[in-house]
């Protein structure tokens, strides 16, 4: 099964779509065979979305045909594409955050029993998706809300498994996925390759696709730019094909380390013992002008709270935190961000805490320093466009107007919007929370030149990130998070993959070969 | 046991209705022990019979994070076509019965489509058909008047073997025919995931129009079950703004004392119950003590501010405050 020479499992070919005036996608095609991992690569905006879109019934193409087994089909709705065996696992969660885990995986079609639920049959059915998913420690009566995201995603991913697909669409679904988890994701993915599926994986992440594609195509702009047999291209040249131009190094380079006499002048930011309920067992750093500062670990070591809070969200929160050496207390975000603390926070998940998706770029660029744009709280209309149209500029937002819905632009605008809007107060310290996850090469090479430029002018940072090879490519200094305390801190040339994965692992550094990976 | 966690996290709400009736019930008892006599329960049970049929419809709908304005209106328009209908021989009185219920599931049936297919906010189009509703019934009643069987009123708002309400036992044969079966169906799981995130059930495949069809549906039914009811106890039909608008408001707050999120997703149609028991117990205690008919809105009010607080009483143990606007 493995090479199936004859005719694709599936083809689209002509698929075109528009929203309004921006097109989406011009005369796409794809071609998929069963027993192959086909990896589906481009920028966010390069249609990749919509093509799955179209291929799992979630959106209605324009004009083009699909063949699904020899025969030309049309999908009205999800429920219909998932009846013909095509399932999407979607970036963006389709999971229903009041119900549990079991109903969410078996949402639309449920076991029954005299036409009800039959809800012992659910769990067990359920247990069995998640252990198929590798994924048997999350328990099938835990609500989805109380999850933290990458169990979720792996929630999203036995519910597909649970349909039973023929063809299987994995859009970014290892975008919020801890190292353990990804490693696990890839070992369930290679077992169903062998059981004959066909597999569609999308990731920004170059080194998943590596591991698994059989065959890639990549998108630019809507339009089909090549396939070709993984291995065939290197990564400078698939780099190229994704983002159409000459791919320079993707992170700026770093300062080099300061002698220590020069380090003597005073953090901008230090905290001590910052406990909070179970997540935040003493954490305690110093944090000077020009830094950047990683935060590594799991996923879900604290490294969400601690941040958040330094930006006084969390309540009942131990310990000190000190600004340029005098004792503060970081009663609430609006106090966080007054001109004598000058914090800003790039939340977690621009969509729900960063950005209101509805309203316009200009106002959600305005939202989080309205009082530096208005005058006895009228909002000075001439000043406001001066600030919006600087950062349009700075962080080069493409949007067709300033008055359209932030949600119309891609994931790489959106973030840039949400981490635009703070620097309109030009903060002293920024707070970011993994604020890459699902945006595109293109987008990510900016924020890290954005970052480094930010810190050169003066400003300090913290960031948080999933990805290994941000933290190793950005950061002056890493603190790897274990059980919300630092297990260990990181600084230049030490700040390595197998140091990162070794201290997240709570093991000694050192003990892990740099070649495999894998502990001695 | 983890089981159990589970479920009590599920049904807290309920339960915390349901403590508060019997706090409120008990109060009631110690101060007015002849209370327990025949008559003076089983009035009181009826009339909170019917907030409770009423806000178990309430509950159906916000459960998708709609909301049906027009439930109190609906109440009336049955009344006032049940003391046209149901009337003379058994078999007409039954005809008449099915054809009030028949009317309800429709009117119901109307909101859902409007709200489904015309994509309309539930807001504004329960407060639209809620007002051709009223209309219907003015035009039925422009005065009141009318009848209706009396040996079926009697029968049903008198006592089962002397004992219970018959009122009760026609409430327990609502949630077990209406409830019951729709928690547990495709239908009324995907009314809550339709709450909880429509766009996920969407992408999930789940038949949302259905669900939300059968939520207003069965909330028009709930509410002419209560529209007959509302004609045994009273004999007669009438068209009557005011007990309109609060049987709509009254239903809305029996559902927030139940514990079901306004927000949708959450809670269940027995916590809407207990809530309405509740919300009826207040007014049957400021008549034990005896607090002037004029005081007792005010009482109401303050009352149903003090239950709702203390239902709130969670957020306070809430350490992250980004989970305040989840």
């Amino acid at each position: 099964m493995r090479q199936d020479a004859g005719q694709p499992f599936f083809q689209m070919s002509g698929v075109s779509k528009s929203y309004g005036g921006a097109v989406a996608l011009e005369h796409a095609q794809l071609a998929v065979r069963t027993g192959r991992i086909h990896a589906v690569l481009g920028e966010n905006g390069a249609g990749k979305s919509t093509l799955l879109k179209v291929m799992s019934g979630v959106v209605q193409p324009d004009e083009g045909t699909m063949q699904l087994d020899g025969r030309e089909v049309s999908f009205a709705s999800p429920a219909a594409a998932n009846a013909a065996g095509i399932v999407c696992v979607f970036q963006e969660l389709s999971l229903i955050p009041d119900l549990s885990v079991a109903d969410n995986i078996f949402a639309s079609n449920p076991p029954r029993r005299f036409g009800m639920i039959d809800r012992p049959t659910q769990r067990r059915q359920a247990e069995a998706a998640l252990a198929r998913a590798g994924a048997s420690d999350i328990d099938p009566l835990a609500k989805v809300r109380d999850l933290p995201l990458s169990r979720q995603q792996m929630v999203e991913l036995a519910k597909g498994l649970a349909r039973e697909p023929r063809i299987l669409i994995l859009d970014e679904a290892t975008s919020a996925l801890t190292a353990a988890d990804v490693a696990r994701v890839i070992d369930v993915l290679r077992r169903l390759r062998e059981e004959g599926l066909a597999l569609i994986f999308i990731s920004h992440r170059m080194h998943e696709v590596k591991a698994l594609a059989d065959e890639c195509t990549v998108y630019r702009n809507g339009r089909h730019v090549m396939s070709f047999e993984a291995g065939t291209r290197t990564d400078n040249e698939v780099v190229e094909m994704m983002i159409g131009r000459e791919y320079r190094h993707v992170f700026p380079d770093k300062p080099a380390p300061k002698p220590d006499g020069q380090l003597a002048d005073k953090p901008v930011l230090s905290c001590r013992n910052l406990a909070w309920n179970d997540t935040l067992r003493g954490v305690g750093f110093a944090l000077r002008r020009g830094e950047i500062l990683g935060l590594g670990g799991l996923d879900g070591q604290g490294q969400r709270e601690l941040l958040l809070a330094l930006f006084g969200v969390l309540r009942g929160c131990a310990g000190e935190i000190e600004i340029d050496g005098k004792s503060v207390s970081v009663g609430s975000p609006v106090a966080a961000r007054a001109d004598k603390i000058g914090m800003a926070l790039i939340p977690e998940d621009r969509k729900t805490e960063g950005l209101m998706l509805p309203m316009s770029v200009r106002e959600n660029l305005s939202f989080a320093a309205l009082d530096r744009m208005s005058t006895g709280g009228v909002i000075d209309r001439v000043r406001q466009r001066s600030f919006v149209e600087r950062m349009m500029a700075l962080l080069a937002i493409k949007s067709s107007s300033v008055d359209a819905a932030v949600g119309s632009l891609s994931g790489g605008n959106q973030q840039k919007v949400v981490i635009a809007k703070w620097l309109v107060r030009q903060p002293r310290i920024l707070l970011l929370c993994d604020p890459t996850r699902g945006i595109d090469v293109g987008t990510k090479q900016e924020i890290y030149q954005l970052l480094r430029r930010l810190a050169d002018e003066g400003a300090a940072i913290v960031f948080y990130s999933t990805d290994y090879d941000e933290l190793i490519g950005c950061c002056d200094r890493v603190l790897v998070l274990y059980e919300g305390k630092v297990r260990k801190e990181l600084a230049g040339p030490a700040i390595n993959e197998p140091n990162l994965i070794a201290s997240a692992l709570d093991l000694p550094v050192g003990q892990i070969s740099p070649s495999t990976g894998v502990a001695s | 046991m983890s089981g159990l966690r589970y479920w009590y996290a599920d049904n807290r709400g309920s339960a915390f209705a349901f403590a508060l009736f019997a706090l409120m019930f008990a109060i009631y008892l110690i101060n007015y022990p002849s209370a327990l006599s025949a008559n003076v329960f089983q009035t009181a049970a009826n009339k909170a019979v019917l907030l409770a049929l009423v806000s178990m419809g309430q509950a159906l709908v916000v459960l998708t994070a709609g909301i049906d304005l027009s439930i109190g209106m609906l109440l009336v328009l049955t009344n006032c076509l049940g003391s046209w209908i149901v009337r003379g021989d058994a078999l007409h009185s039954a005809l008449g019965i099915a054809g009030v219920l028949a009317a309800g599931a429709l009117c119901g049936a109307l909101n859902g489509v409007i709200i489904i297919f015309g994509r309309l906010q539930p807001i504004v189009t329960t407060i639209a058909t809620g007002a051709v509703y009223y209309g219907l019934a003015l035009l039925l009643r422009p005065v009141p008047g009318g009848s209706i069987n009396e040996d079926l009123a009697d029968a049903l708002t008198g006592n089962v073997a002397g004992v219970v309400p018959a009122s009760l036992l026609i409430l327990l044969a609502a949630v077990v025919i209406v409830w019951m079966p729709f928690k547990r169906s495709t239908v009324g799981r995907t009314a809550y995931a339709t709450g909880s995130s429509e766009a996920a059930a969407f992408l999930s495949g789940m038949p949302i129009r259905r669900a939300k069809f059968a939520s207003y549906t069965l909330a028009g039914l709930l509410a002419a079950i209560g529209g007959l009811f509302l004609t045994f106890f009273t004999d007669t039909g009438e068209a009557s703004l005011g007990s309109a608008n609060s049987y709509t408001l009254f239903s809305i707050a029996a559902v927030v004392i139940g514990g079901v999120s306004l927000l949708g997703g959450r809670g269940s149609a027995i916590g809407a119950v207990f809530g309405a028991f509740a919300f009826r117990s207040i007014g049957d205690l400021l008549f034990v003590f005896n607090v002037d008919a004029l005081w007792q809105p005010l009482f109401q009010g303050a009352i149903l501010l003090l239950a709702v607080s203390i239902g709130a009483c969670g957020l306070f143990r809430v350490r992250n405050r980004l989970e305040w606007f989840q």
